[in-house]
């Protein structure tokens, strides 16, 4: 007897059907969650999402979400916008960052009555802690800055939203992948999807669309993310005609567990965790000398690699040690548990006694669609919104990180910004147009799907994706330059080539992961395309772009976005100017 | 090292009947058991169904029986198998979709019956509700909760008692219910107070046993029925509850 009785004689137990819904999300992690909490209030909401809600890629969140509470020590919004724009190099939009600090202590408070299991201080407050980059009075010295719950921020946080649409009855399309978008009219109408279970395509009429499908960073060979970050959100926009902004700007963290990339929080530095290189010095004193470890990531991981360039790498290896071993095993139990926990299975290293090798991992995408701060999806890049089309989190560009962001301002740019767009959806839904009538006949499937299910050619999926991580690893990762982005261009415009002959099982039945895949490789082909192109066009180093034929920052010609455009065979670039409000341009040190 | 996994399929579809595949590999030690089911996937059979998203143990997607214990493929290294065979099964006590794919939808509902939300009656405060440290700490090891539902595909109890709500459900209603800000206790109890609640749980621990967060679910288990117990015996009476001893509100 083999022990499972039960199975489903027929998967078909969905029916096909073509859905209607007021609000239409894209993606389920902490954006999309945040932003359908906000709509259920007032509409009827639909979330779609690769995987169950619960597993998406903000649940991997660890380190802490900043808000200028001034729970533990003296803290203001104005300091905050100033670290956060120092942080992007001066690229962020001012505006947008102003609205995103004023917000924060409200945005906070809001997830606490939620139910977020916030850590707390003796006094009761929510707990605070250093994080890279946030210092009091414009600079002096760090600041504890990050609400967080142990080392597990992002995972509770995206339970309590989830939780919350449950409460508010939110529907959901677990294991449903995003194929395309619909337009009616320049207008966004819905959205065509691949029902993962049944190996079915579903359409769904909406009246105003968010796109939440978070970033790419499974472009690159070592990442901190999940498989899902494969830029499906950015694609699909993309090849609508709209461009994307910043996308030279991928950040990566100094701390990756080595070897795998699995990222161990700067929750650890913001704890009293130190680097060291193979000589045993603590580094960062070279390169950053005021705030030392908690320098922002674009500096560390910089540093981390010149250390091993220099031959400082631990045993002449390509990595660094993050020395915990100060911090004694009751601190590190009550606020690094997962931190300790991944160095144990993954890195065979017990926290509290070794140190922990690390190498930079591919982490954060600072770039995506342009919106307003309302998440309009902006058309032309510059003021045009596309009338339907919202985006938020990682996969828009409201610009509030500019060429680096800082630790725990991406949880913060979630929820404000996922709350912001869902008000303004909930506007554009009431002067919308009526959705189409309920019998359209059997609607065609989207032809990309179909195509794929018929390829045949000699080409894998494997094959290909490892070559395009490997080509972005070597040629456009921390350091760049023309000569490798280059070679990088061209390797991608192959690969793009490669595609043409890809060939499938032709499954298309249930939880079919090579068309999947497929699809997934098909966007991070385009969108690593646009990352190599928008890098070459900037001549100059900035934030997480550094460019070794360029190494320094070049105000008179680049304090500007980039916007890159792709009509499915050649790339455009086009420029737009950074808002600069409070803050003007200085030179960042540390 | 030389790695075999043995793989449960099956495609509902088109079998009546599952087998078992034998995948061969040279694997390096501290490879995932994940890794070696993408090396399946991506280099002999592209057709193998499992899920998975975050790759170290935090989104709770893969979720198996792994030589015959229900753990994380993405947690279990190829090191802790050096007999090199490993044998790959779906989570017991639920419908398979393919593979080693399950249906979780029932384990979501039982979820879904706890009310896991924060429930309180008055308005919000201005600022934050407070919580003292030692409130916080109460319930600190059950928010390492992820889902993974291995603990309630291991528990002996579901297949004899198809309604009993399981380890990770109740799990999640002690967190609510041991949440110094919520005021439902009364409500929450209501719904744990039967056998296809709380009693259900004869305490056989093999959730804490398998648990890939280490989450000692028995202890917590054990803490709602003294919870239970004692308002029943404030309530002055045996049979049921009609006290309400949570929401004791901010230290
Ligand atoms: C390991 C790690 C730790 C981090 N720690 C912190 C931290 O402490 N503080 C902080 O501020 N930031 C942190 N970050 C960054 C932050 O977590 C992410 O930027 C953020 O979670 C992105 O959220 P999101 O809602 O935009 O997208 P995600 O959470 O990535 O969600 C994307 C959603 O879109 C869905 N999706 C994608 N493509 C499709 C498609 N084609 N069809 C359907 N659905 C799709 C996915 O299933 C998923 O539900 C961390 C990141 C990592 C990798
Ligand atoms: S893949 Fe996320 S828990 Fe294993």
């Amino acid at each position: 007897m083999l022990g499972w009785p039960y199975w489903k004689k027929n998967s078909s137990w969905r029916i096909a059907l073509e859905k209607f819904h007021d609000a239409l999300i894209i993606g389920s992690g902490m954006a999309g969650l945040r932003a359908a909490v906000e709509l259920a209030q007032e509409t009827s909401v639909a979330v779609v999402s690769k995987v169950f809600p619960t597993r998406s890629h903000s649940g991997a969140a660890q380190g802490g979400i900043t808000a200028a509470l001034g729970n533990e020590e003296e803290d203001h919004w104005e300091w905050h916008m100033f670290d956060t724009v120092k942080g992007s190099d001066y690229l962020a939009d001012q505006d947008a960052v102003e609205i995103m600090v004023r917000d924060a202590p409200r945005a906070i408070l809001e997830l606490e009555h939620m139910g977020v299991p916030f850590s707390r201080n003796h006094r009761g407050l929510i707990a605070q802690r250093a994080f890279g980059g946030h210092t009091r009075d414009f600079g002096k010295a760090p600041v504890k800055r990050a609400c967080y719950a142990s080392d597990r921020t992002g995972r509770v946080i995206v339970d309590t939203l989830y939780e919350q649409c449950l409460k508010m009855g939110v529907v959901f399309y677990p294991e449903f992948l995003l194929l395309d978008l619909i337009f009616q009219k320049q207008r966004c109408v819905g959205a065509w999807l691949l029902d993962i279970s049944r190996g079915e395509a579903l359409r769904v009429w909406a009246k105003s669309v968010l796109i939440a499908t978070g970033g790419a960073g499974r472009l690159f060979r070592t990442t901190s993310n999940c498989f899902g970050n494969t830029g499906d959100g950015l694609a699909v926009v993309l090849c609508h005609g709209i461009p994307l902004q910043d996308m030279e700007f991928v950040q990566f963290h100094p701390t990756g567990l080595r070897g795998v990339g699995i990222l161990l929080s700067e929750a650890a530095r913001g704890e009293g965790g130190v680097l060291r290189n193979g000589l045993g010095e603590r580094f960062m004193a070279r390169y950053a000398p005021q705030i030392l470890d908690l320098a922002p990531r674009d500096i560390v991981s910089r540093a981390i690699l010149k250390e091993i360039r220099e031959g400082r790498g631990v045993e002449g290896q390509p990595y660094v040690h993050l020395d915990l071993t100060g911090l004694g095993e009751k601190r590190i139990k009550e606020r690094l548990w997962e931190v300790a926990s991944f160095a144990r299975i993954y890195g065979g290293v017990d926290a509290s006694l070794e140190p922990i090798p690390v190498e930079p991992t591919c982490h954060y995408f600072m770039g995506g669609i342009p919106t307003d701060p309302d998440g309009r999806v902006l058309g032309d890049g510059k003021q045009s919104p596309v009338q339907g089309l919202f985006a938020a989190g990682e996969c828009a560009c409201v610009s509030v990180h500019g060429a680096n962001r800082l630790g725990c301002n991406s949880l913060l740019d979630l929820v404000v910004f996922g709350r912001r767009a869902a008000k303004a959806m909930a506007e554009c839904i009431k002067e919308a147009p009526d959705l189409p009538p309920q019998d359209m006949g059997e609607p065609h499937k989207p032809e990309r799907l179909q195509k794929l299910l018929q390829a045949r050619g000699p080409e894998t999926v494997p094959g290909i994706r490892q070559d395009l991580q490997g080509l972005l690893m070597d040629h456009c990762s921390v350091f760049r330059d023309e000569k490798g982005l280059l070679a990088a261009l061209e390797g991608v415009l192959e690969l793009q080539q490669r595609f043409t002959r890809l060939g499938l099982g032709g499954g298309g039945r249930s939880f079919d992961l090579e068309v999947v895949e497929a699809l997934e490789l098909e966007h991070m082909l385009v969108v690593a395309r646009v990352v190599v192109e928008s890098a070459l066009c900037r001549k100059e180093s900035r934030g997480a772009h550094f460019r070794e034929d360029h190494p320094q920052r070049n105000d008179a010609l680049f304090l500007k976005h980039t916007l890159v455009f792709y009509d499915g065979q050649e790339v455009r670039i086009d420029w737009k100017p950074v808002k600069i409000t409070r803050f003007p341009p200085k030179e960042r040190t540390y | 090292m030389l790695v075999t996994l043995r793989v449960f399929r099956l495609d509902p579809t088109r079998e009546s009947e599952p087998h078992y595949d034998e995948f061969s590999m040279e694997a390096k030690p501290w490879e995932r058991i994940l890794d070696c089911l993408n090396r399946v996937r991506w280099e002999q059979d592209p057709s193998l169904a499992f899920r998975s998203s975050c790759g170290h143990g935090i989104c709770g997607s893969d979720g198996m029986l792994i030589n015959g214990v229900c753990g994380l493929a993405c947690q279990r290294l190829v090191k802790e198998y050096p007999e090199g065979l490993i044998t790959l099964e779906p989570l017991p006590n639920f419908q398979v979709i393919r593979d080693l794919v399950v249906d979780l939808d029932p384990f979501y509902q039982k979820y879904e019956k706890v009310k896991p939300y924060l429930i309180t009656g008055e308005q919000a405060p201005e600022r934050e509700r407070l919580q003292s440290p030692s409130e916080r700490e109460v319930y600190d090891e059950a928010i390492r909760c992820i889902l993974c539902a291995c603990c309630t595909a291991a528990c002996p109890i579901t297949p004899k008692q198809s309604e009993f709500l399981g380890p990770a459900a109740l799990l999640r209603a002690f967190r609510y219910l041991f949440d110094s800000r919520d005021q439902a206790s009364r409500e929450r109890m209501e719904i744990l107070d039967r056998e296809q609640g709380i009693w259900g749980c004869k305490g056989h621990g093999l959730c804490t046993r398998v648990c890939p967060k280490e989450i000692d679910v028995r202890k917590w288990l054990g803490r709602t029925k003294k919870r239970l117990h004692d308002a029943r015996i404030a309530a002055g009476s045996q049979q049921e509850l009609s006290t309400d001893t949570g929401g004791q509100g901010p230290a």
